[in-house]
């Protein structure tokens, strides 16, 4: 005898609902960064420098590497930020530096994240043995104090070009993340969904990459976040103080020659601050991306500003007045 | 309303045929504490059962009985620490290749407990269905797959299957997601679900839909089922037996109508007195009980329940009682019962 | 001595005060969301008298928790209270300042949470925790303290050496059996409970629940008890109320309830608990799913899955209506021109 079984009766999509369901997620994200401030701020940061970087033609007309009889020259017409002891256009050392400081940024932050992302979820899946050593050989990196570290590497490898840098920045910022994300994949272990797939007949390298990793996307757009921002940091810290190829254009080495010149007593304020703003503004840039998806993804970090809560507490006054019945008073 | 027709005992129980699954002596031990005082928690010990096919058994009992382990001894989650589970006459311990292993995933194959944490929130409901089809039925096209989901989301009540497929997990109910495990379960065209305590988060009256599912899939799509819970009114509505969990041991087993209408077993008996049920007067004498079951570290034999039992006699705290029928299909593991004594005592 | 000290303050020496003990009236919760208001719990009222156990039943998204807190005064943003007013003996507790509520909190209403693990703090023993709810609410020497912790574990059958254990120390009976001991301090008047059995087994349940009973019949004091589980409180609660989608949709005593339910959402909970000893029938349970709350329907928000659903309740919100001493929200009992 069957015994009937009752069909679930989907909920009816409302108009607000099933409109919603439909949004792209494109459209969700765009709507997302216009109401928050700091992810519009952000953004428009991040576009305006990826914008320099692909396109330095469009805004410097000169050639960052010629040397000019000009030398330490203040802005002018011709040089709007003035010129360098070699009298090369400080402008255009500034557009044409963007594009390393960009690579260097975007490329750390994804190395990091990879290996971080392949050893970090990887101790925390396979657990045991695995886990120990991927650990130990982890915390050793993280007990190592990272800028002299930074510094004794770069030492042994003088005039390191920007393809160095990238490599020595990854080397010593992984261990940080996959700290992070071993915590995380950790507790998410024993989510029923992952024993689900591990029963249903899944190879364990599957479930990490299918079942696990798409789980984490806002820890890992975090991470490579923060990387991006430690590699923008780092990396011109290190051309500063002149471990880094001199010849480099980069923001980091024209801050060295900068320094060299003794930029900010003679004067040359242009030459001495606008790199090193440009480094703030980047860094910045990535900063307030990472804090925006942290709020848009938790709506328990949304600020609630002064006059955010004035304007709650009196429309809710409002509705409470406004015919729920008389009151006992 | 109509009464449910009390059904015959598993189909196939001629003597000297191998059940669908047969569980000898079955034991599951943990090392706790740290290494130096080694401390063993026996999570099951010597559970020996059979299901047949084409039926339900339901595993009832408290936390910590040891249901919950079985359960995930025979999906292969935990090795065996002694006995052993034979599923279709063939030793679990001899699924060695990555092809038997395949095999047996889709013969049986698992439904969690919690609907919230059971399916993977990124994905659409469809992922794991799709999954389990790509993996264990590899003859069939990407369309001929698609068609097949479908068809199980129908068969267990989500319509039209084709719709709820492309939905999100997030905007399905409670009930509904429970329905998705079953869907992927049957999409592999098991012999053996084991179902591990399917309903207990779901609202009282949701639970129903759901049962009402399990009993169609042994109807007609000719699956059985091993139904672990700690509700005794569902495993009493679903199930052809029952099978009685107490400390890791089994106490009593046999059809469920009989177990419950004469337990013989003075735990049976007690969770009996102590399950609410509205349609009953009050049964006032479990309210005296105040024990727990016990946490069976480092154990002494001797029957686990002797310290909550009113009937227990000498022979109770030396010797662990073993199963022994006490009528035709019903076993209890009781000296008392054994001794042919009536067993009153809740 | 220190006895007679005890019984005056905790005791019930001074006589129960007359009148009902809760009055709730309209009592309306809301979340207010970037994406609009959603009404957790619409016009609630009714009535505890001293003594009385009431049972507040529904399933998940009913809005039986969000009036627990609602009445507790314990809503945090996005929830608050639209409308309407909660009167302990009289005073209003919507308009009552953190003060004042301080004062009445514990001494004259206490609660109980649904998970101990989740209430009780990890890192402190069972009896500091008594000693902080004591203290946070006047008391001050010592041996009183200590004296009534003693008393109320004891009155919970606990084991006073239990005092300095730590909650995971305890099994899981255990710890919710403290939580009671704790509300009990002050032997308030009224006591709310928000699903304080989910986590048991059903044995350590029943025991709970024979175990609170006991306790109300010996202090007399009024329990509200929130439960998915209506079999749960059968035999126990007096009256019963049953929620649907924020609004009550059936009040009156239990056993009237149990043996002719008039609500058909009522009745269709009660054919969804299959029985252990009776006869062994078909169930379907209720087929559908709970309204929006976001976007409530215009009429009777069970209209939608209602087997004696009539045009009108689709278009219309019905009102309550007395039958045989329960309160019903449902057209089918409209004295004129209702069908029934």
């Amino acid at each position: 005898m069957a015994i009937p079984v009752t069909t679930t009766g989907l909920p009816e999509p409302t108009a607000g609902v099933g409109a919603a369901r439909h949004r792209s997620a494109l459209n969700r994200i765009t709507k997302a960064v216009r109401t928050n401030r700091k992810a519009t701020i952000g953004v428009v940061l991040m576009a305006i420098f990826i914008i320099v970087a692909l396109f330095p033609g469009l805004f410097a007309h000169q050639d960052p590497n010629t040397a000019t009889t000009q030398v330490l020259a203040g802005p002018s017409a011709a040089h709007w930020l003035g010129t360098d002891n070699l009298g090369r256009d400080v402008y255009a050392q500034v557009i044409d530096g963007t594009r390393n400081v960009l690579i260097l940024a975007l490329a750390v932050g994804f190395l990091t994240t990879v290996l971080a992302m392949l050893i970090g979820v990887a101790a925390a899946y396979l657990g045991g043995l695995w886990d120990s050593v991927l650990n130990f050989v982890t915390d050793v990196l993280l007990v190592i104090p990272i800028f002299p570290l930074l510094i004794i590497i770069a030492a042994y490898l003088p005039n390191a070009g920007n393809n160095v840098l990238i490599l020595v920045l990854t080397f010593t910022g992984w261990s940080y993340t996959a700290r992070q994300l071993r915590s995380q994949a950790q507790s998410i272990r024993n989510r029923d969904f992952l024993l689900a797939a591990r029963v249903r007949g899944e190879r364990p390298i599957y479930i990490i990459v299918v079942e696990i990793l798409p789980t984490m996307t806002s820890l890992l757009l975090a991470s490579f976040l923060n990387n991006a921002l430690y590699a923008v940091l780092a990396g011109s810290g290190l051309q500063f103080i002149g471990l880094g190829n001199a010849n480099n254009v980069s923001w980091g080495t024209t801050l060295y020659w900068a320094q060299q010149n003794n930029a900010l007593g003679s004067g040359l304020y242009a030459w001495a601050i606008v790199p090193g703003a440009c480094i703030a503004l980047l860094g910045a840039a990535f900063a307030f991306i990472n804090y925006a998806f942290d709020e848009i993804g938790n709506p328990a970090l949304r600020p609630l500003t002064a006059a955010k809560a004035r304007k709650a507490a009196e429309a809710s006054t409002k509705r409470r007045l406004a015919g729920h019945g008389a009151r006992a008073r | 309303m109509t009464e449910l027709q009390i059904r015959p005992g598993p189909q196939n129980a001629g003597p000297g045929q191998e059940p669908l699954l047969r569980v000898d002596r079955m034991s599951r031990h943990f090392n706790i504490g740290n290494p130096l005082s080694r401390q063993t928690l026996h999570a099951v010990d010597e559970v020996s059962f059979t299901v047949g096919e084409r039926e339900i058994v339901a595993i009832v009992g408290e936390s910590g009985s040891g249901k919950t382990t079985v359960a995930r001894l025979l999906a292969k989650l935990y090795k065996t620490t002694s006995g052993e589970a034979y599923f279709e006459g063939k030793p679990l311990s001899a699924i060695r290749s990555r092809r038997e292993k395949l095999r047996y995933s889709a013969l049986v194959p698992m439904v969690f407990q919690d609907p919230f944490s059971s399916i993977n929130p990124v994905f659409r409901v469809s992922h794991g269905v799709m999954r389990a089809l790509k993996l264990h039925r590899p003859e069939l096209t990407s369309d001929q797959r698609l068609t097949e989901a479908a068809r199980v989301f129908d068969a267990v009540g989500l319509i039209p299957g084709a719709e709820v497929l492309e939905r999100y997990p997030h905007e399905l109910s409670g009930g509904q997601r429970q329905r998705v495990g079953f869907a992927q379960a049957l999409a592999m065209r098991p012999k053996l679900i084991l179902a591990d305590e399917p309903v207990s988060m779901l609202d009282v009256s949701i639970r129903i839909g759901l049962l009402n599912v399990m009993a169609k899939l042994r109807d007609e799509e000719g699956v059985s089922i091993l139904y672990i819970t700690h509700d005794l009114a569902s495993a009493r509505y679903v199930s052809d037996r029952l099978i009685v969990m107490y400390a890791g041991h089994i106490v009593e087993t046999g059809p469920a109508e009989e177990v419950l209408s004469s337990p013989r077993h003075p735990y049976t008996q007690l969770l009996l007195s102590a399950a609410p049920d509205p349609k009953a007067e009050l049964n006032v004498a479990a309210e005296t009980d105040r024990g727990e079951p016990p946490k069976v570290i480092n154990p002494t034999p001797g029957c686990r329940f002797r310290s909550r039992c009113p009937l227990a006699i000498e022979v109770c705290q030396s010797v662990t009682p073993e199963l022994s029928e006490l009528a035709p299909g019903h076993a209890a593991a009781c000296h008392v019962a054994k001794s042919g004594a009536e067993v009153k005592a809740f | 001595m220190a006895h007679a000290l005890a019984d005056d303050q905790y005791g019930l020496a001074s006589p129960l005060r007359p009148g009902p003990v809760l009055e709730i009236r309209d009592l309306s919760v809301e979340y207010v969301l970037e994406s609009g208001i959603v009404g957790a719990v619409e016009k609630v009222s009714f009535d505890v008298a001293p003594g009385e156990f009431l049972a507040i039943v529904g399933e998940s998204g009913c809005g039986k928790s969000t009036l627990l807190f609602g009445i507790a005064q314990l809503l945090n943003p996005p929830a608050e209270i639209s409308g309407g007013s909660v009167a302990f003996h009289g005073r209003n507790l919507v308009q009552l300042t953190e003060r004042e509520l301080a004062a009445v909190r514990w001494k004259d209403m206490s609660v109980v949470m649904q998970s101990a693990m989740n209430a009780l703090n990890p890192v402190q023993s069972v009896g500091a925790q008594f000693r902080d709810a004591m203290r946070a609410h006047g008391t001050k020497s010592k041996a009183e303290i200590h004296q009534r912790s003693v008393e109320v574990l004891k009155m919970v059958g606990i084991d006073p050496v239990h005092l300095k254990s730590y909650p995971h120390q305890l099994s899981g009976g255990m710890r919710q059996r403290s939580m009671i001991a704790m509300a009990m301090l002050f032997t308030p008047e009224l006591i709310i409970m928000d699903e304080p059995t989910s986590a048991l087994d059903v044995v350590a349940q029943r025991s709970l629940m024979a175990q609170i009973k006991d306790l109300q019949q010996e202090y007399h004091f009024a329990v509200i008890f929130v439960t998915h589980d209506m079999s749960l409180v059968r035999h126990f609660s007096d009256r019963l109320m049953v929620m649907y989608a924020g609004q009550v949709s059936e009040v009156g005593p239990t056993q009237q309830l149990f043996e002719h339910p008039h609500h058909p959402y009522t009745a269709g909970l009660m054919d969804a608990f299959p029985s252990i000893r009776g006869p062994r029938t078909e169930l379907t349970g209720i087929p559908g799913s709970p309204p929006d709350l976001a976007r409530p329907p215009a009429g009777c928000r069970f209209a939608p899955r209602c087997p004696k659903v009539m045009p009108r309740c689709e278009t219309t919100p019905p009102p309550d209506y007395e039958v045989e001493g329960t309160s019903v929200r449902c057209f089918l009992y409209d004295g004129d021109g209702g069908s029934q």
